[in-house]
């Protein structure tokens, strides 16, 4: 017997005698005896709780904590403890997905306030209960493209995380889809040279705004441009940003996806976070995902169900709209309870703060003359910057005090991301101790 | 039962529930934002912290998890989630791991995403894992992009077919759909195995695969595997495992061994990791040797002293996740797998089948076996076997939620019409089973006595049966649109 | 019902045709929208577009299922009911007097595959 196997000998007799055989192996009849019980399993000898607590806090040891100043993709935001108190509710922890509404409420509940929070954040009329990451949730946005504009050329602009990017070359490359990369211009995806490959081949076109280099893209004019040849306008969004910035609705994009992960996600080396997708009303029967949506019960009450499942796997089988089944509802959750803990005021100031705490450290490093201006300075919280120092250096004399460098983009650029988190003090010594590097 | 009502969007009265570090800093933040202004009203809730924490509280107790009672459902295998793998995969120096740093300082994040790899090598029988598919729906997507390159790459590119019992979970065709694949639907014999004739027939130099999951949905082993497996490599296919029912196997059988050539694993049910209400999962991806070189980058790889991360390798199928995957559900497979070890691991499928056949004994007399055979993990009937007032699955799922218990999975799989398929798992004590079993016993007797007390279900929820329909032909899929709605 | 149903024929996946010269109307039958339950949305294709013999043209959704419409006889799409964007159930309440798309025949031949009403009574007990 251990913890979580509560059959004792007793238990076990009894119920081998309900069921008529003298032992469980008896029960394994029709698996061929070459492939059963065949040798003991070779992984390590069973530990007790408190050897498992100390057996993960060494492992934790070689994780060196730094205070983070890189982005990339994923950004080392505050979480409101609150976030953690209900998260780890068991009902909404260790429950299933809501097939069985009735007492499903509070999953169903919380999922059609974090559909009407995308929707309220992207400005676009209806959002999906999630899908796995941003990256997955662009390449969905592409298939709804190119089946419904039935072209499948999907132009991508080179402003995009080239590891979102890379991700959708890997599920455009199994659908036959041709992936055409569109370049920049002074750091934003250049207009001109969209123009050229827009003849009416596109499917759609995928912009990111803030882009890879943290510089805010305005895509109205693309937008409009793939609108006027029969395309799809897809916006990948930092929703952080939109209590502030121009939504994707603004912008005339038809399909706007992104990562909840700036809403409070811890960075747990890369999730989970949360894909999200809103669009626009006509595309909401090709959309990917579980959709939760509001009812009445056989007594008049308010409820709500998971709706509009025809489209979906266990339903539509291979001529599903997408195959997703689990996602990401936990994170769902946890990103509905920050956006409802700060609300408008909250996310307009917590904006505010990423923009100052970012623009300042990039002020202070221009001063040490130890860096150079690549592009302007329209960013959000992420910015690129050349060093005229080591980047070994940099890194080594910033690890020496507990923080972490940038990411190198470009082969010879740096790219630093500054959160509300970082202290103004951490940024000035950041700033003082890379001004001390000697000139490469 | 729980009656709280309010939507989070009632809270605007101007409450506050932040309090964010403010350097005061001063810079015309006003002037970056103005280059790109949002003009769209924003609408959010505005509360206290008591208020949200009050809010969600009150849903959370209109909701029922594994630990408010025995959760049966048949395919999700809803076993305990232990609470020293939420412990400890929390810890700070996880939590705080930025995937892009230099390797150097997540040598810790490294060794777990390596070891998991290992242990589910040897417990599966495969030679390398990714652990970066997010779900188990996501892992059989990358399992066919795997498939379809390794023929793309002996330049056999007339395989673009997967052969699928007509048996199995909706996400394997719609899998295959997404990979580009056609689907050649094969039958399943009266005892819910595969035909193997009409494998046979199926079989030509078009099929790329086979998507098998063993025990089948139906809870029966696929006594033929090794014939099937011959059969499929003759013809040229490999052979994939969909893990969903790895519980029933669990130690005791290598799907390796069995003639798979790539499976994934449902982290969130075998290994106990939690639903989290729909996700998030971890649908981690094991190979033999024809594959390994395919896998999804990021990898991590082990010199002996360092780990390290290894990205745009030269065979791989290219990326299929931003990072490492679902990172922080898998270091509770870790631990679970920790404490379970050696010693114990084998007996989880032993008592997960042991308990599911001790519910079938129990329920045979009441509800239509469909197959009078010892089960695996789950007992599959086709609704109740005397039935003289045609009572309906779904009646019997819903008089359950008013005995207290989560329904079990009712109409799948799709070949049986008034399907209802039960998965105790092994957490679950004899005692929480004879309870169970009585009230079934009870539904059963009531279906036949007073009927009405089915059709009327659930009566003791605080909500009733749901109107579907309306809610599919007038969607109301946010706050804004119930406004709407009321003019 | 308003409907001769000896006008009718009907294809094996449940579409019935009621031909008039060179143009036709498509519905699904009644042995269709009782399997389905309530028809909740109908995806009509767009006028102008044209099919061949079989093809999917379009599909029915109910809460739990959906199925696909194919077309009895190659066709071009000349006008669709769009009274089922906003009341789908009409399928559901009178199948036979409300058509989902009416087409332009191709090939008036392939008529000869279909089944009379007669037939497809006969196909829908053996379904069973």
């Amino acid at each position: 017997m251990h913890k979580y196997l509560p059959q004792t000998n007793k238990d076990i007799e009894e119920m081998l005698n309900r069921i008529g055989v003298k032992n469980v192996q008896q029960l394994f009849l029709d698996v061929p005896k070459e492939i059963i019980d065949k040798d003991k399993i070779d992984i390590p000898s069973h530990k007790s709780e408190q050897e498992i607590y100390s057996y993960f806090k060494d492992i934790a040891s070689k994780n060196i904590p730094l205070k983070i100043f890189a982005g990339g993709g994923a950004y080392d935001h505050y979480t409101p403890s609150a976030i953690y108190a209900i998260t780890s509710r068991q009902e909404f922890l260790t429950s299933y997905t809501p097939y069985q509404a009735e007492i499903s409420q509070g999953t169903l509940q919380y999922i059609f306030e974090y559909q009407s929070m995308i929707c309220e954040l992207t400005g676009l009329d209806v959002a999906n209960a999630s899908l796995y990451d941003g990256a997955t949730s662009a390449s969905e946005a592409m298939f709804i493209a190119t089946s419904q504009a039935k072209k499948n050329v999907f132009a991508v602009s080179m402003g995009v995380n080239p590891r979102i990017t890379q991700v959708i070359k890997t599920y455009a490359k199994f659908r036959n889809i041709e992936v055409e990369m569109i370049p920049l211009k002074n750091g934003r995806t250049s207009l001109e040279e969209f123009s050229k490959i827009n003849d009416g081949r596109l499917a759609g076109v995928l912009t990111q705004t803030p882009n890879y280099y943290g510089l805010i893209e305005d895509s109205s004019e693309i937008n409009k441009l793939i609108h006027e040849k029969n395309g799809y306008a897809i916006s990948y969004v930092n929703p952080l940003t939109l209590g502030l910035l121009k939504t994707p609705s603004e912008m005339a994009a038809d399909i706007a996806v992104g990562d909840g992960q700036p809403l409070g996600i811890p960075l747990n080396f890369g999730g989970p976070y949360i894909g999200f997708m809103a669009a626009k009303t006509s595309l909401l029967r090709k959309m990917p995902g579980r959709i939760v949506g509001m009812s009445k019960d056989s007594e008049g009450k308010n409820c709500y169900v998971l709706t509009l499942q025809a489209r979906e796997q266990h339903i539509r089988r291979e001529k599903a709209v997408s195959n997703i089944c689990s996602n990401q509802s936990l994170m769902a959750l946890w990103v509905t309870i920050y956006l409802s803990l700060l609300g408008k005021n909250g996310l307009e100031e917590v904006g505010k703060l990423n923009i100052a705490n970012s623009h300042y450290l990039y002020e202070l490093l221009l001063k040490t003359k130890k860096f150079v201006k690549v592009y302007d300075d329209n960013f959000f919280n992420e910015f690129v910057v050349r060093p005229l120092v080591k980047i070994s250096s940099i890194e080594k004399i910033l690890a020496k005090n507990g923080m972490s460098s940038g990411i190198v983009v470009d082969g010879k650029n740096l790219m630093f991301a500054v959160t509300e988190k970082r202290t103004k003090e951490e940024i000035e010594k950041f700033a003082n101790l890379l001004g001390g590097l000697d000139y490469e | 039962m729980n009656k709280y009502t309010k939507s989070i969007f009632e809270y605007n009265n101007g409450q506050v529930g932040y309090d964010l570090q403010n350097n005061k800093i001063d810079y015309d933040v006003q002037r970056i934002i103005n280059n790109q202004k949002r003009e769209k009203e924003l609408t959010l809730p505005s509360a206290s912290e008591l208020e949200v924490i009050r809010h969600y509280t009150n849903l959370s107790q209109k909701n029922f998890g594994v630990e408010s009672g025995f959760y049966p459902l048949g395919s999700c295998t809803m076993k305990y989630n232990p609470k020293i793998n939420e412990l400890v995969s929390s810890f700070e120096n996880f939590a705080t791991s930025h995937p892009l740093l230099n390797e150097k300082y997540n040598q810790g994040s490294l060794k777990i995403y390596y070891d998991v790899c290992n242990l589910l090598c040897n417990i599966t029988g495969m030679k390398a894992f990714s652990l970066n598919p997010y779900a188990g729906a996501h892992g059989e997507l990358v399992g066919l992009m795997l498939i379809k390159q390794y023929h793309m790459n002996k330049k056999d590119y007339k395989r673009n077919k997967i052969i699928i019992p007509d048996s199995a979970h909706g996400t394997n065709p719609a899998s295959a759909s997404v990979c580009g694949f056609d689907t050649i639907k094969i039958t399943s014999n009266e005892d819910g195995r595969i035909n193997l004739d009409s494998l046979k027939k199926a079989l030509n130099d078009e099929i790329a695969g086979i998507m098998l999951t063993n025990p089948n949905t139906m809870g029966m082993f696929e006594k033929d595997i090794l014939e099937i497996s011959k059969l499929v490599h003759q013809a040229g296919g490999l052979l994939y495992y969909d893990g969903a029912n790895l519980n029933a196997l669990l130690g005791k059988v290598k799907p390796a061994d069995m003639g798979f050539d790539v499976m994934h694993i449902n982290i969130h049910k075998t290994f106990s990791t939690p639903h989290g209400g729909g996700g998030p999962g971890s649908g981690p991806v094991g190979v033999n040797d024809k594959l390994v070189d395919l896998l999804p980058d990021p990898k991590v790889s082990f010199d002996g002293k360092k780990y390290h991360a290894i990205e745009n390798s030269k065979k791989s199928i290219g990326r299929i996740s931003t990072f490492y995957g679902n990172f922080a559900v898998n270091i509770k497979a870790y631990a679970y797998i920790l404490s379970l070890g050696q010693e114990y691991l084998g007996s989880v499928a032993n008592m997960a089948v042991l308990n599911a056949n001790y519910i079938k004994e129990s329920l045979k007399d009441y509800y239509d076996l469909v197959i009078n055979e010892a089960c695996k993990h789950e007992v599959v009937f086709n609704g109740l076997k005397t039935n003289p007032n045609n009572i309906k699955t779904l009646d019997i799922s819903k008089k359950l939620l008013d005995y207290g218990y989560h329904a079990p999975t009712i109409y799948f799989p799709l070949i049986i019409e008034q399907a209802l398929m039960i998965e105790p798992t092994e957490t679950e004590s004899k005692a929480t089973l004879d309870e169970f079993i009585s009230v079934m016993i009870r539904i059963a007797k009531e279906a036949i006595d007073n009927p009405d007390l089915l059709l009327n279900a659930p009566q003791n929820t605080y909500i009733k049966r749901i109107d579907e329909v309306s809610a599919a032909r007038h969607p109301i899929l946010k706050y804004k649109d119930i406004k709407d709605a009321k003019g | 019902m308003g409907k001769n149903m000896q006008n009718l024929k009907f294809s094996k996946t449940h579409e019935w045709i009621e031909v008039d010269g060179d143009y036709a109307l498509i519905g699904i039958s009644d042995y269709a929208q009782h399997h389905l339950g309530e028809v909740v949305f109908v995806d009509l294709p767009n006028i102008g577009d044209v099919f061949q013999k079989d093809e999917e043209f379009g599909a029915v959704e109910s809460v739990k299922a959906a199925s696909d419409l194919m077309l009895p006889v190659a066709g071009e799409i000349i006008e669709i009911n769009e009274k089922l964007n906003d009341e789908p159930n009409l399928l559901n309440s009178s199948c036979y007097d409300n058509y989902i798309v009416k087409i332009k025949i191709i090939d008036i031949n392939e008529i000869k595959d279909l089944m009379n009403d007669g037939e497809y009574e006969q196909y829908c007990k053996k379904e069973k």
